[in-house]
Formats: structure tokens, C-alpha cells, sequence
């Protein structure tokens, strides 16, 4: 098994009628990640257990290709509490990490959550939690232990507990193409449907406190740009000039948005007070300037300009000023945005061998292909900068897959129904 | 369906006929479309072309122009029944071919002062989607100014783009993205 170069692990999730994904299939590379022993939590209440934690945890854990959650066939004993752990064990199982855990019922859709992570070599507790959670907030508090668990081995906190928004295109016999405008939690359950329309819906962007999305939707006949409040529903749109209105993007501190508008001619990129609609032009050129991105600082903005006669990546000054040309390796390059650290951009590139999705570095100006299909695109990362979200091709289908930003693990999320595309990763806050 | 798509579909599929068939079938299309802007014109409330004609008759330049263009015969019918035009990848240029056929839709517009005309700019699916779409307003904003370099008025055109999500073909391949990078000639008022 450890032989062959790449290895693809199905895994199905439990069926539960909020699940939007299939399948995720996890890609990874012959190098292994850290050997952790997940075992299956202690459940005390009436019935069946209402969530399965060991599963959503491992799950997790496997989709950031930094662990390999052993198969629970081998564990030898499953303790519930530090007393009960036979070290030796999960030494013969060469686990580094060790996770038990309680699920216990303690009153009307009242739950309670005991978790500890355990170091096997140093025989002693990591970190352990408790929490007090309705039955709804279970997986949620899954992700959250491995987002811990993340963050104690490997140094960098996990974003599993994060939400995604994406478009879904549906056929339907009788109205034709209709377009979805859904968020759901990163692994693809708790699909939520935020806008239902038989117009196009594009370029879906969370608001940096997880509270609101920004959008294109053709609904009047034309791209206007959309607010939507994610928890009331309420909507309103916020940029319908003349021409294209698109691209929206937030600033870091949610104040205005940065978009594209050719209300003067062409497109160009502008910056918008959410709060009294204020515009500010930043770009002036007969080209194509669009696809604006902020720095995390606040201070740039990239955007996507052919004013040098193909699609290269160009960054200004967020308050206007000269730009000045980003990329110069490949034919094509659009789409860009910032990685949270501020030292890199995601964006598409086409070397010659297809639309792939590649990271920029800042410091040694190289673009490096994470992936290797021929359509990919809209890439956004992680909010911790682990890995991309892209939307890519699977059997004629539109799918959307999560890269390691190293590019080393790959993991396919299938949906159940429609072409999904033009993902979003939401920010931590929510 | 609309007025609008079922004015699409029969213009894309009076296309597709002209574009590979014999030339009984080419006038049969032509004749198609041309039923089909008809009724769409008159669903919409404007009158029908040989009324907008019949009542400019009255004018002597004008029923001129008309008569030179019925002499014509034949060819500028067959253009105005081409109601897409087509771009080569990342490119908005306008063939000797699609100026041939704007030639006749501007004959057409000036003649019927009453009729609109939307452009609709496509893209194929390669790149991003916010590139594409600005690429489509590229391209009907081309075929914009070749028209009004023609003499329609600017107040006669509305342009729109769709970038890549309204496909006219569906498929990963280069005769699908040839069919894709277009714009499309809708009239209505």
C-alpha cells in the first residue's frame, strides 16, 4: 500500500439529511502524516448517540494530509478517561497522539462534550476541554477538537470549523438551469440555500466577520453586486451602475468592498463605502482591470489587468496610485488573492498545460502549480493559510476540491446534485 | 420561455442550419428566424416591419434606399439571419465575415428606427469568470462601435454580457469554446 505514489481514501459520511457532499475523496502523497489514535467517544444517554465524534474528528484530521487517524479495527483498548489509557497500546501502534472523549446527555437537547488530547511517548495529558452544546452544535464542536488538536501538534490552528460558500447549478425539467447560492461547513454538511435563482449567480465573498455575503447575481438582466445578511436572510443590492457591476471583494476591516464597474466605459476596479455607497476609482486604463483583492493589511490591492496584452496579476496602492505588474511568469494569470500571512497570493495560471491553480511568492517572485487538471479556478484560501479551495472538473461534472497549500494532499468533495462552483473559504469568526 | 430565449433558440438554430447545410435549408432557416422576430416583435407590441416600412414609404429617400436594398436580393436577407458573431480566444476583433453581417444589421436598423438592438457578450469557459465576464462586455462593446461606425444611433444599442454563463454549447472542446466566444443580436424594442 505504501508503495504506490498516491493513495486515495473514499470516505463516507454518515447519512444524515443535512449532508450536501457524497463523498470526500482524500489524494495524498507516499509521505505520511503524524499517526494519531482517534478513539470512538463514550456515550451515555437514551438511545443511539446523536453524533458521531470520532468520525467527524478523523475525518478532519485525514482532509488536512498533516495526520493519518489510525483504523479503530487496531486499537487494542479504548479507554474513555486517563486512568483507563494503556500506554503501550498505542505505542505498538506507533500512535504519537492519542484522543478520548465523553458524549453525555444531561438534559432536553442538552449535551455535554469531554475531550483530551494525549501525548503517548510523554504519557501525559495535551490539552483537555469540556463543553455544554445542543445537539445541533455537535459537529461543530467535532471540528472544533480537531481544530485544537491541529493547532497543539502541528503549531497552526485548524479551520475545520469554518463555513464554505458556493454556487450549485441544478437542471430542472421544467424552469431549466437554476443557480443556488449555499454555504455549508467546511466538510460540506449543514448545507443552508441562501438565494434560489434562474439567473446566474457569481463570485460568492464572506465578509470578514462571517456574517455577510457579497455576490453577483444577473437576476435584473445584468450583474449587479449583492449584500445578504447570512443569519436573517435579508438582502440588498449595493452596486447596479451602468455595464458590469462584479467581483466584489471586502476590505480587511469590512468597511468597503472593492469591485469592478464599467459604468465609465470599461471595467475598471473601484473601492465602495459599504456606508453611504462612496466610490473611489483606483484604476484608469482602455484594458481589462477586475478581480480586486485586498492585502490583510489593507494597504494593496491586487487585481487582474490585460493591459500588457495577456491576463497578468498587478497590485496598487488600496487608496490609488500607479500599479505595478505582479506576474510575469506564464501566459495567464487572473484571479488572485492574498494568503492570510500576507506573503503570498493564490490566483490561476495557465504555464501551457492548463487553467491550474498556483501560489505566488511575494519573496522569490516564482509561481508554483498546486494543481494539475485543466480548468480549475476561483481559488480562495483556508483561514489559516493550510490549504485552497477550488472549484475544478470531475467527470464532467463541477466539483470542488481543497489543495494543501503545499500542494501534497488533495481532497475531492462531491456533492450530490448539481455542477458546484466559485467557492469561498469563510473567516474564522462566525 | 420567453420571448427573449425562444428568439435565442431560433436564431441559434437557424444558425447552426445555415452554418452546415445545403442552401434550400439555409432559406428555410432564414425564414424561420425571420417568422420568429416577427412574432416576438408583435408579442411585444411593436409593429411589424412591414408596417414600420409601409408607413416610411412616404418618404422618398428612404423608399429609395428600401428598394435598393429589396434589389439587393437575396444576400443581405440571408446576413441578417446570422445573429451571432464570433471571436477568436481572448480576442474581440471583428472578422471581414461578422463585418459583412453587421453591415446588413446596420442596413436593417437605420431603415427601422423603431427597433432596438441588445448585444449579449459571451465567453467560453477557460479562465476565471470575473475575466470572462468583462471579456464579453468587451466584445459586444465591439460590435458596439461597429455598428454606430455604420451609422446606427448609439441610443438604438444596449449591451450586456453574460461572460461565460450562458453557454451555447456545452462540452470542453475547441468547437464548443467556438461556439461560446460570441455575441449574440437580440432585437426587440
Amino acid at each position: 500500500m505504501w508503495s504506490r505514489v498516491l493513495i486515495t481514501v473514499i470516505l463516507l459520511a454518515v447519512a444524515s439529511p443535512a449532508r450536501a457532499v457524497l463523498t470526500i475523496e482524500i489524494n495524498k502523497g507516499i509521505e505520511a502524516g503524524i499517526p494519531i489514535a482517534v478513539v470512538p467517544f463514550q456515550w451515555s444517554g437514551e438511545g443511539v448517540q446523536p453524533a458521531n465524534l470520532r468520525e467527524v474528528i478523523s475525518l478532519d484530521l485525514n482532509r488536512s494530509g498533516r495526520f493519518e487517524s489510525l483504523p479503530k479495527r487496531d486499537f487494542l483498548s479504548r479507554p474513555h478517561s486517563l486512568t483507563e489509557i494503556r500506554f503501550k497500546d498505542w505505542r505498538l501502534l506507533k500512535a504519537e497522539a492519542l484522543v478520548i472523549g465523553k458524549l453525555r446527555s444531561i438534559g432536553p437537547d442538552q449535551f455535554e462534550v469531554r475531550f483530551r488530547l494525549i501525548d503517548v511517548f510523554k504519557q501525559k495529558q495535551m490539552v483537555g476541554y469540556v463543553w455544554k452544546v445542543s445537539r445541533s452544535k455537535l459537529r461543530s464542536i467535532g471540528h472544533k477538537i480537531a481544530d485544537i488538536i491541529h493547532k497543539e501538534l502541528t503549531g497552526l490552528r485548524g479551520a475545520f470549523d469554518t463555513r464554505i460558500a458556493y454556487i450549485t447549478v441544478v437542471k430542472t425539467p421544467s424552469q431549466g438551469l437554476r443557480y443556488l447560492l449555499q454555504i455549508a461547513d467546511s466538510d460540506g454538511f449543514n448545507e443552508k440555500t441562501m438565494l434560489d435563482s434562474n439567473e446566474p449567480i457569481l463570485s460568492p465573498s464572506w465578509s470578514p466577520d462571517g456574517r455577510i455575503l457579497a455576490y453577483v447575481s444577473f437576476e435584473g438582466g445584468r450583474s449587479t453586486v449583492w449584500l445578504q445578511n447570512i443569519k436573517s436572510g435579508k438582502r440588498a443590492e449595493i452596486a447596479s451602475f451602468e455595464g458590469i457591476n462584479s467581483a466584489p471583494a471586502w476590505s480587511p476591516n469590512g468597511k468597503k468592498l472593492a469591485m469592478t464597474l464599467s459604468r465609465d466605459g470599461n471595467p475598471e476596479v473601484y473601492v465602495m463605502t459599504i456606508l453611504g455607497k462612496k466610490l473611489q476609482r483606483i484604476t484608469r486604463h482602455t484594458a481589462i482591470d477586475t478581480e480586486p483583492a485586498w492585502s490583510p493589511d489593507g494597504r494593496y490591492l491586487v487585481f487582474t489587468s490585460d493591459r500588457g496584452g495577456k491576463p497578468q496579476i498587478y497590485r496598487v496602492l488600496a487608496s490609488g496610485g500607479r500599479p505595478e505588474r505582479i506576474t510575469f511568469q506564464g501566459k495567464y494569470n487572473a484571479g488572485a488573492s492574498y494568503s492570510p500571512d500576507g506573503s503570498q497570493l493564490v490566483l490561476v495560471t495557465n504555464q501551457g498545460k492548463g487553467y491550474r491553480i498556483a501560489i505566488y511568492d511575494f519573496a522569490s517572485r516564482s509561481i508554483m502549480e498546486l494543481t494539475r487538471s485543466q480548468l480549475d479556478e476561483s481559488p480562495s484560501f483556508a483561514p489559516n493559510g493550510g490549504m485552497v479551495l477550488y472549484a475544478t472538473d470531475s467527470q464532467n461534472r463541477g466539483v470542488l476540491s481543497a489543495v494543501s497549500a503545499d500542494g501534497r494532499v488533495s481532497n475531492l468533495l462531491k456533492f450530490r446534485e448539481g455542477d458546484v462552483r466559485e467557492p469561498d473559504w469563510a473567516p474564522y469568526n462566525r | 420561455m420567453s420571448v427573449k430565449t425562444k428568439l435565442i433558440f431560433v436564431a441559434l438554430f437557424g444558425l447552426v442550419l445555415v452554418g452546415c447545410s445545403s442552401t434550400e435549408e439555409q432559406i428555410d432557416a432564414a425564414e424561420v428566424v425571420d417568422t420568429a422576430a416577427e412574432a416576438g416583435a408583435t408579442a411585444l407590441g411593436v409593429e411589424s416591419k412591414e408596417g414600420t416600412i409601409g408607413e416610411v414609404l412616404e418618404d422618398d429617400e428612404t423608399a429609395d434606399a428600401a428598394s435598393e436594398d429589396a434589389a439587393e436580393g437575396q444576400a443581405g436577407e440571408d446576413l441578417l439571419a446570422l445573429r451571432v458573431i464570433y471571436f477568436e480566444y481572448d480576442s474581440a476583433d471583428i472578422t471581414a465575415e461578422s463585418q459583412a453581417i453587421l453591415e446588413a444589421h446596420a442596413s436593417n436598423l437605420i431603415i427601422n428606427p423603431g427597433i432596438r438592438l441588445t448585444l449579449e457578450g459571451h465567453a467560453d469557459e477557460r479562465g476565471t469568470r470575473e475575466y470572462n465576464l468583462a471579456l464579453g462586455e468587451r466584445r459586444a462593446k465591439s460590435v458596439s462601435r461597429v455598428l454606430q461606425v455604420l451609422g446606427v444611433g448609439e441610443g438604438t444599442i444596449q449591451t450586456v454580457s453574460y461572460g461565460e454563463e450562458r453557454p451555447a454549447a456545452l462540452g470542453h472542446d475547441d468547437s464548443a469554446w467556438g461556439m461560446n466566444r460570441r455575441v449574440e443580436l437580440l432585437y426587440g424594442n
